[in-house]
């Protein structure tokens, strides 16, 4: 049984790590149908902030609750100056954003490289978060504990601007009608800019999380984003539940095969199951019903 | 997504209702021969002339990119996979007979149980590894395109699953160090069909080989354009539904391009083992992929010579400034990519056409 709940939980986590990077990806992706490459850098970027937040402030608690809007707010700086500069130029050719945002992807990494060195760094974790909890059923790490409960705020941070707030009713209105939202008066610019900074924003804060798994390097973000993606593609655009549950579905599915196989099949099992699922269901878990043909 | 696909093409419409003479065409495949087959080996030192080698195979891949997404819209980020997969295929074949009759390829001695793994034994026939190499990729393009375009995943769904298959691929081969070499991937070879590796001259007969090849996919590619098929691609490409209330599968259109994209890919692969003499999962991952695009896109997408001349001067200029400025090479890279997909979407094919425009409206 505790085997059982170790391995749940093993999935939970990876899955909510996939879910806080994703996240910022199906927003923006869902929206604007860009495809940014980028966005693994933009968790990077989040990542090195709370580096450098660690080498301002000693106490390692402390620097962790600084970094994470800090994170959020160079991510979406970030996503920002880019929607401004190059994707805003791009909106009619959604494949080519792809590529483009390939190049910024490579730039920022050797920026990187050049600024903190290419060997990894490591950001300290808080003493409160080094140890395990016990939740009566398994024994747990309390940094991955932390994360999970960190993507859940999220995600539930997520939807309360979406559902409740003006913002979230524009950014709804113009995915699921650009050309309506336009003619009830929306700027579909300033919120295509805004669902820009938001979503560029969660890939800081996940980058800020993933310091406390593992070590920083420039590669971080190409670790994670091939896998973001597909969790976006499985999940279905336009909404965050599919996202939700194909973040966790993927989650428990690799740990699931990683327990019975090695990471390596595993990981090709994944994808093969994805595949598989387009199958049954082309547009992923959920999408908005359109009337358009493609 | 409504409008994803419609306004996708709108980087090359290129859509002419007289056809074109073929003449400059039929030059141009002309030059490019006396190119590769006259001058290069004419001027250019051994060591330089393996070079342009590796860079014809990446050219093959190209010329394959060139006709999956500058003519089909396929934006296939997964070439590498179908690359390593000749690769591989090839490489097997050059360890075993290296080894010899019932020998086993000195890692797997290191690494291995000692033994020749049973799916590999095929691979001591040269006529089954020649097969493969082109009927691998191929099939495994064909059962990845029939299950995508059949269900109608395309443009940045069909372009991610792509990118998750490299993904995947390389994975794979990393953790199978004890049958394929992992990371180190297979490399030291002596021989190629009984010729010797170290031999300069056998070397620049690889060259001959490799050069051939790419001359005979871009006829392949070229009659393919001038065909009926050609244009249906280009219709698929634009107008999606149209082709398909025209009575036609574009599914069937797509899967063609893709195969045969595969195949090529894995064709260069192949040649890319002896002319270099490694393949490693580095070669052949999400990276990699993603970097065979970008010669396709600087020398123009979707025309028949732009791939070609794209991926020789792309790789020509990573090896020759990554050797004195590695970090400069990466920034130049990325740059590449902003500024040609951005700002020249038909790439440097599009420069003149750019100018003729503004001389028709003056």
């Amino acid at each position: 049984m505790e085997a059982l709940f170790g391995q749940l939980f093993a999935g939970l986590s990876l899955g909510s790590v996939l879910l806080l990077a994703a996240l910022g990806l199906a927003l923006t992706f869902g929206q604007m149908g860009v495809i940014n490459m980028a966005h693994g850098e933009f968790m990077m970027a989040g990542a090195y902030t709370a580096f450098v937040v660690q080498g301002v402030i000693a106490d390692a608690g402390i620097a962790l609750v600084v970094s994470i809007p800090l994170g959020f707010g160079i991510g979406g700086l970030l996503g920002l100056l880019l929607e401004l500069t190059l994707i805003h130029r791009m909106y009619n050719r959604p494949l080519d954003t792809l590529l483009v945002t390939w190049g910024v992807a490579l730039i920022l990494q050797q920026v990187a490289r050049d600024v903190f060195g290419a060997p990894n760094v490591d950001v300290r974790s808080p003493s409160w978060l080094s140890g395990s909890v016990d939740l009566g059923v398994a024994e747990v790490p309390a940094s991955r504990l932390f994360i999970l409960v960190l993507s859940v705020v999220a995600v539930g941070g997520l939807a309360l601007v979406l559902t409740k707030t003006p913002l979230g009713r524009r950014i709804r209105g113009v995915v699921q009608n650009r050309d309506l939202a336009e003619t009830a008066g929306i700027s579909t610019r300033g919120t295509d800019r805004l669902t820009f900074f938001i979503g560029s924003g969660l890939a800081g804060i996940a980058g800020v999380a993933l310091t406390l798994l593992g070590s920083t390097g420039p590669t971080l973000g190409t670790n994670y984003i091939v896998d973001a993606f597909l969790v976006v593609v499985a999940g279905g655009i336009g909404q965050i539940k599919g996202t939700v549950i194909a973040a966790f579905g993927l989650g428990i599915l690799q740990a699931a095969f990683e327990y019975s196989t090695t990471a390596s099949i595993a990981k090709v099992a994944v994808f093969a199951v994805v595949v598989v699922f387009l199958q049954i269901r082309p547009q992923g878990i959920f999408s908005i019903r359109t009337r358009s043909l493609a | 997504m409504t409008t994803l696909k419609d306004k996708t093409e709108s980087a090359a419409p290129q859509a002419r209702v007289r056809r074109k003479s073929e003449l400059p065409t039929a030059i141009g495949f002309i030059a490019l021969g006396l190119a590769l087959l006259v001058l290069a080996p004419a001027v250019l030192s051994d060591f330089r002339l393996a070079l342009l080698g590796r860079f014809v195979c990446y050219a093959i891949v190209a010329v394959g990119i060139g006709l999956a997404w500058g003519r089909g819209g396929m934006l296939t980020l997964g070439q590498g996979v179908f690359f390593g997969l000749g690769a591989y295929v090839m490489a097997m074949h050059l360890k075993l007979a290296d080894a010899g009759a019932d020998g086993v390829p000195d890692f797997m001695k290191l690494y291995g149980s000692g033994e020749v793994p049973g799916w590999w034994e095929p691979f001591r026939s040269p006529i089954v590894t020649v097969v493969a190499i082109v009927a691998v990729p191929a099939l495994v393009a064909f059962g990845l395109g029939a299950a995508i375009f059949r269900r109608r995943v395309r443009g940045a769904y069909f372009a991610i699953l792509s990118q998750a298959l490299a993904a995947a691929f390389a994975i794979l081969l990393v953790g199978q160090q004890a049958t394929i070499g992992g990371t180190n991937g297979l490399n030291g070879f002596k021989s190629f069909f009984g010729f010797n590796l170290y031999d300069p001259v056998n070397k620049r007969m690889l060259f001959y080989i490799a050069s051939a090849t790419l001359l005979l996919m871009v006829l392949v590619v070229w009659q393919l354009y001038r065909s009926r098929y050609g244009e249906l691609l280009i219709a698929v490409r634009d107008q999606e539904e149209r082709v398909r209330f025209l009575g036609y599968d574009p599914a069937n259109v797509k899967i063609v391009a893709y195969v045969v994209a595969a195949a090529m890919a894995g064709i260069a692969g192949a040649l890319f083992v002896p002319i270099v003499g490694i393949i490693s999962p580095a070669s052949v991952g999400v990276v990699p992929s993603i970097a065979f695009l970008i010669g396709v896109a600087i020398g123009g997408r979707s025309t028949l010579f732009g791939p070609v001349v794209g991926a020789i001067a792309v790789a020509w200029a990573q090896t020759s400034l990554s050797e004195s400025f590695p970090s400069f090479w990466t920034y130049f890279q990325g740059a590449m990519f902003v500024l040609v997909v951005a700002f020249l979407p038909r790439g440097f094919a599009g420069v003149g056409a750019l100018f003729n425009r503004r001389k028709e409206t003056a």
